[in-house]
Parts: structure tokens; sequence; C-alpha cells
């Protein structure tokens, strides 16, 4: 018998969790000014996340899924992005968000449960979030074929999350990828737990990354808590997708530090210790360790960045605060293109019963 | 002008609007080389390439996500699912993404996507290829089901769907796709998605139906004719959104009405349209809405698939408890 197919998965990581550098820096990461500007986007997602999750606490927000211990995933997808890239993304990616374009207020309309949330004004051709678990990893297929039949030099992004591994959508994604050698990157951010289920239970494979080996994928892990190390797989797999290399898989290995959603407490099912453990390797403070011994960073700057990230994100939630309740007519406007007669009375009968309802509350 | 059958005015359709619009493309499994296991789409991939005509892997479910992703990115997809039963795994992406997207997205984007499907029975098919599902996408906001039963209806609805800048799912007769020839003229005129047709004008009975039940319809209205009464007979054809006014102003002239579907009868399409007969034009009827469907079983295999359909005399027999309703 002879072997008919070999594979190896690789590991990337250039920054140790101790904020140590490892292996050969690619070069914008030796340029200190580039990793401060990520870094400050970095605290700028965790001081918006903690701000989301207290809102939710006390009343002003909905459910509202953190993402506390991914910010180096986000930081490093997004900053490889270019702006006429597309997105597509699970409920956890905000940070991304932010850095395309996306504004705080629109986010926190979105997790309040108002659709305007998702008419991002930048970036306009990003996908909205997608709830389904996988289902747009083929919305991903079909937006990159779109932009390869135009010879466009543009890449799509898909970014999910370790659970959407084992859904038949990212394997029938993945595979119109490979067969189409689509300008499409999976990014499957693995953080170890899909709500109370963990790694171990989601699958028998020893990566998740391998899993597009076999839609002829190439596939790769990265330290997913390692800035550097996700932008610069990022950048390789950007950089061939759009040259019309084809698609590509990134596992990046992180650790959800939140619970699933606000809704969820992971104390049901995982132990203080894993947590605590995982905390030691969080992408943040590496950043700011390797940036404070490499004399780029300092305890002023670091007072001056936490100043001003509160004060844009209290600005952003005063904007969301003060945006008025939706129209009712909304529930029709956006239906279809025109409003088909047979909707008519529907229409009618909302507006009525609102106008009705309001007119008794003013009264 | 030509006569064609069906299936072949759908392909006239599609070649048509890939002509006149470059964004048009088609996929499915077996759309290309082999032209479609119906070979609705013969002949398209050496007019147009295989880039225009794409050979999917073997998932309809990426076939339609696909379609949703190609739609949002500005292209206009026109996905062939080979027999309705394989459509369920579908349904996902056109209830929860497809009719959404617009919505979603406050129309920052929207989802000009045409779903095709070859529908129903009478072909004595295996399992799972002769379902009638469109209760189930008529159930779902944001989207238009059109059913056409004639070449002529199939052509210019289809033009339409595909212009359509809103999801439609088409939903095509297998039986009709070759039962009958008719002059079509490929002339790039689309019809109407917002109105039924009346095929046949009447005062006594007014029979509602669509898609491959067109045919035994029509075949009553003559039995029901022969007895001395003149029966109305209303192609639905847009399913979602769908032409209630005609129907009821038809139902006020008539007193009368007979729904016929080969689907399973309970919360089926022909209960919408019974249910709304009877809310708006509770005064004009003199008797109870009939419904003449296929009945809560599963759609049997070819044996018993005969007695399953509604037949002709089903249809002259629904109508004559209408008729005949003593109060």
């Amino acid at each position: 018998m002879e072997p008919v197919a070999r594979f190896e998965i690789r590991y990337t990581q250039f920054l140790d969790e101790h904020g140590r550098a490892a292996g050969e820096w690619p070069a914008f990461a030796r340029d200190n000014d580039q990793l401060v500007d990520l870094y400050r986007w970095m605290v700028l997602m965790r001081t918006y996340d903690a701000k989301a999750i207290a809102l939710q606490r006390t009343g002003q927000l909905g459910t509202y899924a953190p993402i506390l211990g991914q910010e180096a995933i986000q930081a490093g997808v997004g900053s490889a992005m270019r702006s006429d890239d597309v997105f597509l993304m699970t409920y956890r990616e905000q940070g991304v968000q932010l850095m395309r374009g996306v504004l705080m207020k629109e986010l926190f309309l979105y997790w309040s449960g108002d659709e305007r949330g998702s008419d991002y004004a930048v970036p306009r051709r990003d996908f909205p979030i997608c709830i389904t678990i996988a289902a747009h990893a083929t919305h991903a297929a079909g937006a990159a074929y779109a932009i390869k039949l135009r010879r466009e030099p543009r890449a799509v992004v898909c970014a999910l999350g370790d659970g959407a591994t084992s859904k038949g959508d990212f394997y029938e994604g993945m595979n119109a990828a490979g067969t189409w050698q689509l300008p499409l990157v999976f990014l499957v951010a693995n953080n170890q737990w899909a709500i109370s289920v963990p790694r171990s239970a989601q699958s028998a494979a020893a990566t998740l990354a391998q899993k597009g080996i076999a839609a002829g994928i190439p596939s790769e892990q990265v330290d997913g808590n390692d800035l550097i190390a996700v932008r610069e797989v990022m950048d390789r797999a950007l950089a061939r997708a759009r040259a019309g290399g084809g698609p590509s898989l990134i596992e990046a290995i992180t650790y959800r530090l939140s619970d699933h959603t606000t809704a969820d407490d992971a104390s049901r099912y995982r132990s203080a210790d894993e947590v605590a453990a995982a905390w030691k390797r969080e992408p943040v403070l590496r950043v700011r360790n390797y940036l404070i011994a490499a004399g780029a960073w300092d305890k002023p700057r670091e007072e001056a960045l936490v100043r001003d990230c509160n004060e844009r994100v209290q600005a952003a939630v005063q904007d969301y605060l003060d945006t008025p309740l939706p129209d009712p007519a909304a529930m029709f406007e956006h239906l279809y293109a025109t409003l088909p007669a047979a909707l008519d009375s529907q229409r009618s009968e909302a507006l009525e019963r609102a106008a009705a309802a309001s007119h008794a509350g003013s009264a | 002008m030509p006569q064609v059958t069906l299936v072949e005015a759908i392909n006239l359709a599609l070649a048509s609007e890939m002509t006149r619009d470059e964004t048009v493309v088609v996929l499915g499994q077996d759309v290309g080389r082999d032209g479609g296991v119906f070979r609705a789409t013969i002949g398209l991939v050496d007019k147009f390439g295989a880039e225009r005509v794409l050979d999917t892997p073997l998932a309809e479910g990426m076939i339609a996500g696909m379609a949703v992703g190609m739609a949002v990115e500005g292209l206009k997809p026109v996905a062939e699912i080979q027999f309705s039963g394989f459509a369920y795994t579908t349904i996902d992406q056109i209830l929860n993404h497809a009719g959404r997207m617009r919505y979603r997205t406050r129309g920052r984007m929207s989802c000009p996507m045409v779903l095709r499907t070859p529908c129903g029975g009478g072909i004595h098919a295996p399992e799972h290829h002769s379902e009638s599902p469109e209760a189930m996408f008529a159930h779902m906001p944001g989207i238009r089901v059109v059913y056409p039963s004639s070449p002529r209806q199939a052509y210019g609805l289809l033009l339409a769907a595909i212009r359509d800048p809103d999801p439609v799912i088409f939903l095509e007769p297998t039986r009709l796709y070759r039962l009958f020839r008719e002059e079509v003229e490929d002339d790039g005129a689309a019809l109407p998605l917002d109105s039924c047709f009346t095929l046949r004008e009447g005062t006594d009975v007014t029979l509602v139906t669509w898609g491959g039940m067109v045919h035994e319809t029509l075949a009553a209205a003559d039995a029901l004719a022969e007895e001395g009464y003149a029966a109305e007979v209303l192609d639905v054809a847009t399913l979602k959104p769908y032409d209630i006014e005609t129907i009821l102003a038809s139902v006020a002239r008539t007193g009368r009405c007979v729904v016929v579907s080969e689907a399973p009868r309970t919360a089926g399409f022909a209960s919408e349209i019974a249910a709304a007969v009877s809310e708006h034009g509770l005064l004009s009827l003199m008797a109870p809405v009939q419904r003449v469907t296929g009945y809560d079983s599963v759609m049997p295999l070819a044996r018993l698939e005969k007695q399953y359909m509604p037949s002709v005399e089903r249809i002259v027999a629904g109508a004559h408890q209408a008729i005949g309703w003593a109060g």
C-alpha cells in the first residue's frame, strides 16, 4: 500500500504569552508605530465590549455576545483587510466591524434590537451579522464567485467559530471555494467553547484547520492571541486570494474569556482554573508587555489611551441612547423593493394600531 | 411564432435574459454540459460559457446559499434545484437569509435571486420527486412564489422573476413540462407578478387553482359546461404575494368558490385562499368555499399517485357541492 495523500498543519506564533518575540518577524511588526496603532484598537475593543455588557446588565441593551479575549484575531483581521474586501461574520466580530468603519453607535443599535444597526454607513458591502451558524460560509462563496467573475482584485473573509466547523454549510462553503478557487479566506476563531460544548466534544479531528485540507484548501493554524501572527497569516492569505491564488483556511486558537452571551453563565460548565489559565495567555496584555519592553509604551500613554477610549465609547453610548425608536412603518419598508399592494392593508393596520397606542400613551 | 413546450419556454427565457443582462448566471447540478435533468438549461453553457452556467457540486443548501451571496454581491443568479423534494434543505437559506437581506439591512442590501425547481406529481417519479411545497415557501416573508401553468406564462413570468429586485421561488409543474405546446414569442416581454390570470370566464362557480392542477381544472370546467354550468377558472400563478382582488371580484359574481390544489390539505395554500374568501367575501358566498386537494398523506409512489392527485371527477364533485349547496 502506498499513501496517496499526505498533509500537515503548521502553527504560527511570533509573540509568546509573555510578550517575547519568537521567530523571524514580518516587516510591519518591526515598526513599533504600527503595533501601537493596533494596540490602541485592541484597547478600544475591550473598552467598548465592557460597556456593552454594562449596558445590558442595566437594561439598556439586549442580549449581547462579548468578544473578550479575541481582540488579537479581530485586530489582525481588521487591519489586514482592505476597505473594498468583503467581510462576512458571526455575532462575535464587533472588533473587526469597528476597524472596518462600522460605527459603535450602529453596534449598540444592533444589539439593542434595531435593524438600523446593520445599515452600516461604512462599509456598505460587508454582509450583516449571520446568526444561523455557518450559513454565511456559502454566502461567502457566492460573493467571492461574483468578485472572481468580474476579475476584481478583492477578497472575501468569512469569520466563523469552532462550533461552525461541525456544520455542513461550513464544508459546503469550503468545497465551493476549493472547486472554483475563489478569493475567499475562512477564519475560524477557535475559542474552545460553543456555548457549553468544549472543542474536545465538537470533533475528533486533531485540528479544525485540517477540515480545509479535505476541501483542497491550504489550511493552517495560528496563535489567535498573537496579534502579529494573525495579521501575518491573514496578509499572506488575502494577498494570495486577491492575486487569484484561491482560498485559505486559518484556524486561530484563542479562548472565550467571557460567557457565550449575557444570557449565559459559563461557570455552569467550565472551571475557574481553566479560565484563570486562559487569562495568562490573553492577547492585549502581551502586546502591551512587548511595547513597554521595546520602549514604545508607558504608563502615561496607557492612561491617556484609556481616557480616550472611555470618552469615545461614552459618546457613542449617548448617541445610541438619543436615537429615537424606529417607526412602525419600518416593518414594511424594506420587506420588498416596493411593497406589494397585497400588503397594504396589513401595513395600514399596523400603523393605525401604533398611532392609537401612542395616542393612548400620551393621553 | 414557434410552438414550444413549457420546459422549452423556460430555456428561451433564460437565454433571452442572459443575453440582455450579463449579470444573470445560472447554477445548479448538471445545468451545464448536461443541460439540466429536464433539459431546461440546454445549450446555455455553449452560448454563455461555464463561468455563467455553473455545474455545481452536489449540495442544494450550497446552491441556494451561493445564490444569496452572488445576489447580494451584484449578480442575478438563477439557481436550479433538480426536484422539489430536494429543495427542503434550501429553506434555511431562503427563509433565514434570502427573504431577509433587504429587511435586516434596512435596504442597504438586496437579494435578487431566483430559485427554480420542478414541482408536483403525475410523472411516476421516485420518492421526493413529486412534492408540492408551495405553501411552505408562501409562508416566508420577503420572497415571491411563482408557479406558471403554460409555456407562455413560464416564459413571461420567469423573465419577470429574474428582473424582480427581490428573491423569487419559481416552481415549475413537471407534469406540464412537455404535455402540450403553445406559441411563444421570444420577445423578452415579461408578465406581471402581481395578478391572477382569468383563463375562462363563467358565472356559476369560480374554480381557483395554480401550477399543474390548471390542466385538470380546465378539463373540469369543460365537463361542467356540458352539464350547463359556466365555471370561471382563475390561475393564481403568483402565490406570494397573491392577487386576492381578482378572486374576490370573481366570487362576487359567481357566489361559489372551489380551490384546487394537489398539495396536502391542512395548512395548504388552498386553505389560505378559502380563509381570505370567507373573510372578505362572505356576503357574496352562497355556499362554503370547497377545497379539492391532495390528502394529508405522504405523496405516494407511482402506483398510488393517481388516487392521491385531485382528478377531474373530484374537481367536478367539488363544484357540485358548491353549486348544489342547500344551506
